[in-house]
């Protein structure tokens, strides 16, 4: 996908220490308009500070970060933006029409109240305090107040966090209409099945760095390959050489091979060895594409301990 | 969820009228004065504590000593009950958003810089003006003290105002400790702070050091200005106004500084 227009927001070789813990090791990250990039990774990889940087609540110590070509510390690139954060405790004596409207107050041409409310499915809340709701009712008010300035770029983090199926299918229909209209959502959750349901593009991150980027098809693609277990004495020297045979290597005495199509190796397999027993085949979905990534960053980065391990 | 029409976003360039700017401050300053007066453990103490002191050494107690008494402890008391607003108004709810969640939020919006801090401190400056209306009201009736309309109005002033510098200082003491721990300090500052200040009982009735170090807390020098303003104090007062500026700056600059690096 070609996209000629700037990014909404981007990170070049982005940098972060904190004390001797380096969160972000020159990542790099571009939200292109109108799309909808999730960024995956386990607790700990960089995704609160990557989010935290482009909102210009710290500022990098190298790389470049900038929000509409600008500076995420100065006022003008956020008031472009729309923000749910996955901590942030609103004030509990509000009601929810007092915050939109607060809310709604920082931005030059925010929605109407009615139009914020309509599109997260609070219409029927405006009246409460906020301190009254259930844990989902409030993540779809901060929903509402990330939408209500019209953003052009949208930062999700863990949105649907304590909410049940219903309330995240909701939800995943009303970003789905925000994108429609042309907004940009950067996208950080733990539930890949919503990546996989809203997302253009994925980033993955681990240790401060984005390890995989690419469509959603590109990474399962990744993983489009079938995994063959078994337990045999063929050498895997031997089982390299066929065709269609992308990785092989054998551990406590089990055989694992990577390939594309699984049943030509599988009957190769046992024509060559009739002991071989324990035979597995596995089609890994987007959650091992996504384990599997991070693992083998994970051991690249503990290399010197993997022995031991 | 409803499907809902609305107008494609267009790129508009992200400048903001200054109306609406002006318009988000007053918002701000809105939303925070109301959802502090709608907290019963907010309001409650700020206001019932000046109270039912002055009620009970102002006016029970001091009938024996003539409406003087009344009317010194209306200023000291008055004192007492601007001072809490501006440390727990400001200081403890800096604390626990910096805590919450709430001031990255709000950091991480649009919103125009120094809203939070123009809405909290008007918040506190309305608080301060309820206790000091309440005081003037008990010392009226109960308390039998003559007041001209333009003393009370200079009271008031006094309170109104003398709130900032506890203001800063609870800001201060707000970027030093996180969440709950801050309202046990704030109380260790407080309540010696008031008593040495000779806001509970008259400076003359304290012992000679604290009445030589009295000059040291800011309390003090709001105290002569609220004393200056029901007439029972004619010294020059304009050292006290610079002294009172002084610590506000100083708070103010120190707490910047520590915001901009801790957040």
């Amino acid at each position: 996908m070609p996209h000629a227009e700037k990014p909404t927001a981007r990170l070049a070789g982005a940098v972060k220490r904190y004390g001797s813990l380096t969160a972000l090791d020159g990542a790099e990250l571009q939200v292109h308009p109108g799309e909808l990039l999730a960024l995956l990774g386990p607790n700990g990889a960089g995704k609160t500070t990557a989010i935290a940087l482009l909102l210009g609540l710290v500022r990098a110590d190298a790389g470049s970060v900038q929000l509409f070509g600008e500076d995420p510390q100065s006022i003008e690139p956020r008031r472009r933006i729309g923000v749910m954060l996955q901590h942030a405790e609103l004030p509990p004596t509000l009601r929810v029409g007092e915050l939109l409207r607060l809310t709604a107050s920082y931005y030059p041409n925010p929605r109407s109240l009615q139009e914020s409310a309509a599109l997260a499915g609070i219409g029927d809340l405006l009246r409460r305090p906020y301190a009254k709701l259930s844990g989902g009712q409030q993540r779809r008010v901060q929903f509402a107040l990330a939408l209500c300035g019209r953003p052009e770029l949208l930062f999700l983090d863990e949105p649907t966090v304590g909410m049940d199926i219903d309330a995240r299918q909701k939800l995943w229909a009303a970003i789905r209409q925000l994108i429609d209209e042309g907004c940009a959502v950067l996208l950080t959750t733990h539930y890949l099945e919503e990546a996989e349901a809203l997302a253009d593009r994925v980033c993955v991150m681990s240790h401060g760095k984005v390890i995989h980027e690419g469509t959603v098809e590109t990474l399962r693609a990744r993983v489009a390959q079938k995994r063959i277990r078994c337990r045999t004495t063929l050498p895997a020297e031997l089982i390299r050489d066929w065709p269609g045979i992308g990785e092989v290597r054998q551990e406590n005495g089990r055989t694992y091979i990577v390939t594309a199509e699984a049943e030509p190796v599988v009957r190769r397999l046992l024509e060559a060895d009739p002991q071989l027993g324990e035979l597995e085949v596995q089609r890994a979905g987007l959650a091992e594409a996504f384990t599997e990534l991070t693992r083998d960053a994970d051991e690249a980065s503990t290399n010197p301990q993997r022995e031991a391990a | 969820m409803d499907i809902v029409m609305t107008e494609a976003p267009v790129s508009f360039p992200a400048t903001m009228p200054r109306r609406r700017v002006l318009g988000a401050y007053l918002e701000e300053a809105r939303s925070e004065c109301l959802r502090y007066m709608r907290s019963p453990s907010f309001m409650l103490p700020i206001m019932l504590f000046p109270a039912m002191f002055y009620l009970l050494f102002g006016v029970l107690m001091a009938k024996s000593n003539g409406a003087d008494a009344a009317r010194y402890l209306l200023a000291s008391y008055g004192v007492f009950g601007v001072m809490s607003p501006g440390l727990f108004g400001f200081g403890v709810s800096l604390a626990l958003e910096r805590d919450s969640g709430l001031l990255t939020f709000k950091r991480a919006l649009p919103m125009p810089p120094g809203a939070y801090l123009i809405g909290k401190m008007i918040m506190a400056m309305a608080a301060a003006a309820g206790v000091v209306v309440l005081l003037l009201a008990m010392a009226l009736t109960l308390g039998h003290v003559t007041l001209a309309a333009s003393q009370a109005a200079a009271l008031l002033l006094v309170g109104v105002l003398g709130v900032l510098p506890f203001c800063a200082l609870g800001m201060f003491v707000g970027t030093l400790f996180k969440g709950q721990g801050a309202p046990g300090v704030l109380q260790l500052v407080y309540l010696p702070m008031s008593f040495m200040s000779g806001l509970w009982f008259p400076l003359p009735m304290l012992p000679k050091f604290l009445q030589q170090i009295a000059p040291i807390w800011p309390s003090y020098h709001l105290d002569m200005l609220a004393l200056a303003a029901v007439g029972m104090n004619t010294q020059p007062l304009l050292g006290h106004v610079l002294v009172l500026l002084a610590f506000a700056a100083g708070f103010l600059l120190l707490a910047a500084r520590r915001l901009r690096r801790h957040g």
